[in-house]
């Protein structure tokens, strides 16, 4: 299964240089590991930063604080998962890739998942930093959002199940992108609850009475 | 090449030297200046210094791993909007990263220089920004791995890095400015887009045309080595 829809060059660029805001920057990990080619265009932008880091004044030396071996511990990085937690766990087991369990702290299925009312429910991703805030939406089977506006970007990746929204549908590892121009409506596929992770930098424009009086409860 | 624009404070001279300018810029090589004139040899030679690390734990690989990038992590660092006593902090914890993740490079993928300005990266992102930073993990059962690999010949490692140095002089300033200055200077797209004073789209749709134009001329480039 090929991912048809990537998130933006703009994108991997910053998150590659290490300025996108944190929430935006779990939405693009999550897509990378989905997604191989946008993993070598990741790599790509982290030789952009080793060629820049290489060509720029180098200023002065630092004085030899040259960190001791001996009191470095041989750590865990990028060890996160021991031999037996991989070999238990089936691949696709996991509905949420690994960034998005290192925030949710579970997999979608042990989410404390609280309803927004038409089928639709969220959990919020709490990330520090300010601007663009994280939501994991879980909609209802052939269910619909209420229809929104924007007033900045809205980013969806969808985990599970499919998601239609503007005479496309998007699958797992897909990512929708809408920004203030667009007003829309996406709804879940009829065959199972759709599963995916929303990333807004403003908050939503809901033209309905009652979606618009429960925004300020929901945080969207 | 726009020498005499320097409305950002942006190092172009040196970047011209860097990336391979048409017009030889000798006065910094020639006061012996390290690091404008970094080649393909060196990365291979750096390379070999971190898989020495990883192997036999090579304290005087570490050492010249040291010497050769802690000048430029650190100013990398300074840029990044750090004060010097912050800097060295997180330039210190790079390097105690560079030594336990050593066994995870893998030159085949990534050259030294991309592998450590990715771990100073991540290193400020934490200490400086105090925010974290989001990872994809290999391990991951959810992980979907690379296809096998469809025996293309991949680029080693110096060569990659010469090959996007020289793609890097073919851009336009402009085009340059929204690849420097998120990746050195550590600016955001909106902060960018207030310092050049243009639409935040703008800014965004020319990163990704800079991008583009970038790895066209990469493929290019490919093409011509077969």
């Amino acid at each position: 299964m090929t991912i048809s829809h990537h998130v933006g060059g703009d994108l991997l660029l910053a998150y590659g240089a290490g300025t996108l805001d944190e929430a935006t920057s779990i939405l693009v990990a999550t897509h990378l590991a989905l997604c191989p080619p946008c993993r070598a265009e990741l790599a790509l932008a982290e030789v952009i930063g080793g060629v820049m880091m290489e060509s720029a004044t180098t200023g002065t030396a630092p004085a030899e604080s040259l960190p001791d071996p001996a009191i470095v511990g041989a750590g865990h990085d990028g060890e996160r998962h021991g031999p037996a937690a991989v070999l238990s766990a089936q691949p696709g087991s996991f509905v949420l890739p690994q960034p998005l369990r290192d925030y949710a702290g579970c997999d979608a299925a042990q989410l404390p998942w609280r309803t927004m009312g038409g089928g639709v429910r969220q959990v919020a991703l709490k990330t520090r930093g300010s601007g663009a805030t994280a939501r994991l939406l879980s909609i209802g089977a052939g269910k619909r959002v209420p229809e929104h506006g924007h007033r900045g970007a809205e980013l969806t990746l969808v985990l599970a199940g499919a998601l239609y929204d503007r005479d496309t549908w998007y699958r797992r590892g897909d990512v929708d992108a809408a920004d203030s121009s667009v007003v829309h409506r996406p709804a879940a596929g009829p065959e199972r609850d759709c599963i995916c992770l929303a990333v807004t930098d403003a908050p939503l424009k809901f033209p309905a009475l009652i979606p618009r009086l429960l925004q300020p409860f929901f945080g969207i | 090449m726009g020498k005499s624009r320097n409305v950002i404070g942006f190092p172009y001279r040196r970047l011209d030297e860097a990336f391979g300018s048409d017009a030889p810029v000798p006065a910094a090589a020639a006061q012996g200046e390290p690091g404008t004139y970094v080649r393909a040899s060196e990365a291979e030679r750096m390379a070999a210094r971190l898989q020495a690390v990883a192997e036999r734990g090579d304290r005087a690989a570490f050492t010249e791993l040291f010497r050769h990038f802690a000048p430029r992590v650190r100013a990398y660092l300074l840029r990044g909007g750090g004060d010097a006593g912050r800097a060295d902090d997180v330039l210190q914890q790079t390097f105690e990263a560079v030594w336990r993740k050593a066994k995870l490079y893998d030159r085949r993928r990534a050259n030294p220089a991309a592998w450590i300005f990715a771990i100073a990266r991540n290193a400020r992102i934490d200490s400086i920004r105090r925010e974290r930073r989001p990872e994809f993990d290999p391990q991951d059962p959810a992980f979907r791995p690379d296809p096998a690999p469809e025996g293309e010949r991949a680029l080693a490692a110096g060569q990659r890095a010469e090959a996007v140095r020289s793609a890097l002089s073919a851009l336009s300033d402009e085009q340059r400015d929204v690849l420097w200055l998120p990746f050195y200077e550590g600016e955001t797209y909106a902060q960018i887009a207030i310092r050049l004073g243009l639409p935040l789209g703008t800014v965004k749709s020319r990163a990704r045309l800079a991008f583009q134009r970038l790895r066209r001329s990469l493929a290019a480039q490919r093409e011509g080595l077969k």
